[in-house]
């Protein structure tokens, strides 16, 4: 047995567990200087941030960077953008795996599942770089997409034209992601108990019924923790997309904020706006994730995350 | 199971289920297998004619100009070191932040553990982070891409989950033999949590290799650039490097070019992983389903 600790004082308990102690300090420092020094950093959007001068030594200025922010005529059509752009894109792609998953399962040959999962997953290993310049060839105006489209006699701009941003960005999405994150609810469906089925069976149920009363119910819980944390992300939508689908004529719908964050901070260098800007976003996130799982927690019963 | 049980309605449901996944299917490989063949093909007969199996619109000459500008491979070396540093940092400061936090009796558990996971819930932002980067002098070093990222706590906290996992009997006879802590982590412990170091090593290592935004903000010198920039430069800003176009081409000329490599491009760097994922597939498996538990 290892000897007992709680009788040792706190200074004998560090001593005795020194060296599990030194085991923590890496983790521990690099946490603290890469996750918490950048949080007192947070300070220059209440500053006006002068580099020579240092975060502390700049003057304050209160919250006349977020006031800049709320009044300028950005505002409205950032804010817009960010949440069309996540909450679509939650309410189209919330579904797909969980159907695709419910298809898998009904499959009755294993081998045939683990093939066609095998397929689907592919375009999760494709990085956005890539998907991105796959777009761009596909859907220029003398690609394919066009070539096709212009045997109907129909020609779209689809990579300047604003209103296509979004839908291209969300099937993308869904297209590249739909098979990874079917896992979850595959691996979920696989534990069902097949006498409910065969059960349900003998009593007439159709497949439509069982996938109704057996299938989704077992989904359930695993729904509502991903549907959690896909709204706790919804400021965060993928930025590294946006930023990388930007074209200067489309930019009335793909610019959001943290791509515009990206730009007036690192690009045009005005570092408490851009600092001022990220911390509302975070803060409408933070305040977004416990809403969400309040609305959860009343309509499922007292479950939450 | 077997199909005697099912319905007439159920059986014909099975089939539309089929073809549906099937087109599925096809919706996945089509554009996949599209670029394949297109990276083949002059430019010119792809516009005109599209897709074509006559052997005269064929050429590898994309293939061969990717490969006369050095920019790919050593985007393609730059991104294996610093997925490979990346990851191997990540896994050892996990498991090393883990396994102590993995011990009930451990003095301040409590502390380190809300110290961790509030960094989950809160952060300083791109600013205030890159501005730190920048004070520490790493600006345009490869520390600035292997270093920051590697503490998750999501990370640690799959791993001490399956810390706890392991028995304490294991221990106990290694305590008795008078091994010291550090010890029994470094010759039971790890052995034992090799698959999650797998695991954790695995998912680093893509990430790192297919993410473009932090070597975009922080490195400038073009020998340090990893893949994904090089990429970028190619396929997004449609500015392939020198060496790909060759000396005096004419403005048309260069437009073709431009084309005819990206494809050859997204072949050759997005080749290797779609082709190696599946042998470690159940390792993914086993990350996806690890990060399901609630922390």
């Amino acid at each position: 047995m290892r000897k007992d600790v709680s009788s040792l004082s706190f200074l004998e308990k560090i001593k005795q567990q020194k060296l599990l102690l030194l085991m923590l300090v890496p983790g521990l420092l690099l946490t603290f200087v890469f996750r918490y020094i950048p949080m007192y950093g947070v300070l220059i959007a209440f500053k006006d941030y002068n580099p020579l001068k240092g975060v502390m030594g700049s003057d304050w200025v209160g919250f006349s960077e977020f006031i800049k922010f709320l009044s300028s005529p950005n505002f409205g059509v950032l804010l817009s953008n960010t949440l069309k752009l996540s909450v679509y894109g939650l309410l189209l792609g919330f579904l797909p795996p969980i159907i695709l998953a419910v298809m898998l399962n009904q499959l009755l040959s294993d081998k045939a599942k683990k093939r066609i999962q095998l397929v689907l997953y592919a375009p999760n290993f494709i990085s956005v770089v890539v998907i991105v310049g796959m777009i761009f060839l596909f859907f220029s105006v003398g690609g394919p997409v066009n070539a096709i489209l212009g045997m109907f006699g129909i020609e779209a701009n689809f990579l300047t034209d604003p209103d296509f941003f979004r839908p291209l960005y969300i099937l993308s999405g869904i297209w590249q992601g739909m098979g990874w994150a079917s896992t979850l609810y595959t691996a979920t469906l696989v534990n069902v108990d097949t006498s409910l089925v065969e059960a349900a069976k003998l009593d007439g149920a159709n497949i439509f019924q069982r996938i109704w009363h057996i299938d989704l119910p077992a989904l359930k819980p695993v729904m509502v923790i991903q549907f959690i944390l896909a709204a706790g992300g919804i400021m965060n939508v993928g930025y590294e997309k946006a930023f990388l689908m930007q074209t200067s004529l489309n930019l009335t719908s793909s610019e959001i904020i943290s791509t515009y964050v990206y730009k007036i901070g690192l690009v045009s260098g005005d570092y408490s706006y851009s600092t001022a800007v990220g911390l509302f976003n975070a803060l409408i996130n933070i305040i977004l994730l416990i809403a969400v799982n309040k609305v959860v927690k009343r309509i499922n019963d007292g479950q939450g995350l | 199971m077997n199909t005697q049980m099912y319905t007439k309605f159920d059986k014909r449901m099975l089939i539309v289920n089929k073809i549906l996944l099937a087109f599925l299917v096809l919706i996945t490989v089509v554009p996949m297998g599209y670029i394949l063949i297109a990276s083949f093909m002059d430019p010119q007969a792809l516009v005109s004619k599209g897709i074509s199996f006559d052997p005269k619109d064929w050429t590898i000459e994309g293939y061969e100009r990717v490969f006369s500008d050095k920019s790919i491979l050593r985007g393609f070396l730059n991104s294996l070191f610093y997925s490979f540093a990346f990851a191997f940092i990540t896994v050892a400061v996990s498991v090393m932040t883990a396994y102590p936090l993995s011990r009930k009796d451990l003095v301040g558990r409590k502390w380190v553990n809300a110290f961790l996971v509030f960094t989950m819930f809160f952060g300083g932002g791109l600013v205030p982070t890159y501005l730190l980067v920048k004070d520490l002098g790493m600006l345009n070093t490869v520390w600035a891409i292997i270093i920051p990222g590697a503490v998750n706590v999501w990370n640690i906290i799959l791993a001490r989950t399956y810390f706890q996992g392991i028995p304490d009997e294991l221990v106990e006879a290694a305590v008795i033999d008078g091994a010291n802590e550090f010890q029994i982590f470094w010759k039971i412990m790890l052995p034992l949590a090799k698959p999650i170091m797998f695991v954790l090593f695995l998912y680093a290592f893509v990430g790192q290799w297919n993410s473009y935004f932090d070597a975009m903000i922080y490195i400038k010198d073009p020998d340090l650039e990893p893949l994904q920039l090089v990429l970028r430069k190619i396929l997004i800003q449609s500015e392939p490097a020198k060496d790909m176009i060759g000396a005096q081409a004419a403005m048309n000329e260069m437009k073709r070019i431009a084309e005819m490599i990206k494809y050859a491009t997204i072949v050759i760097s997005s080749l290797p992983l779609i082709v190696m994922y599946p042998f470690f597939q159940k390792y993914f498996d086993k990350g996806i389903m690890a990060g399901s538990l609630k922390g």
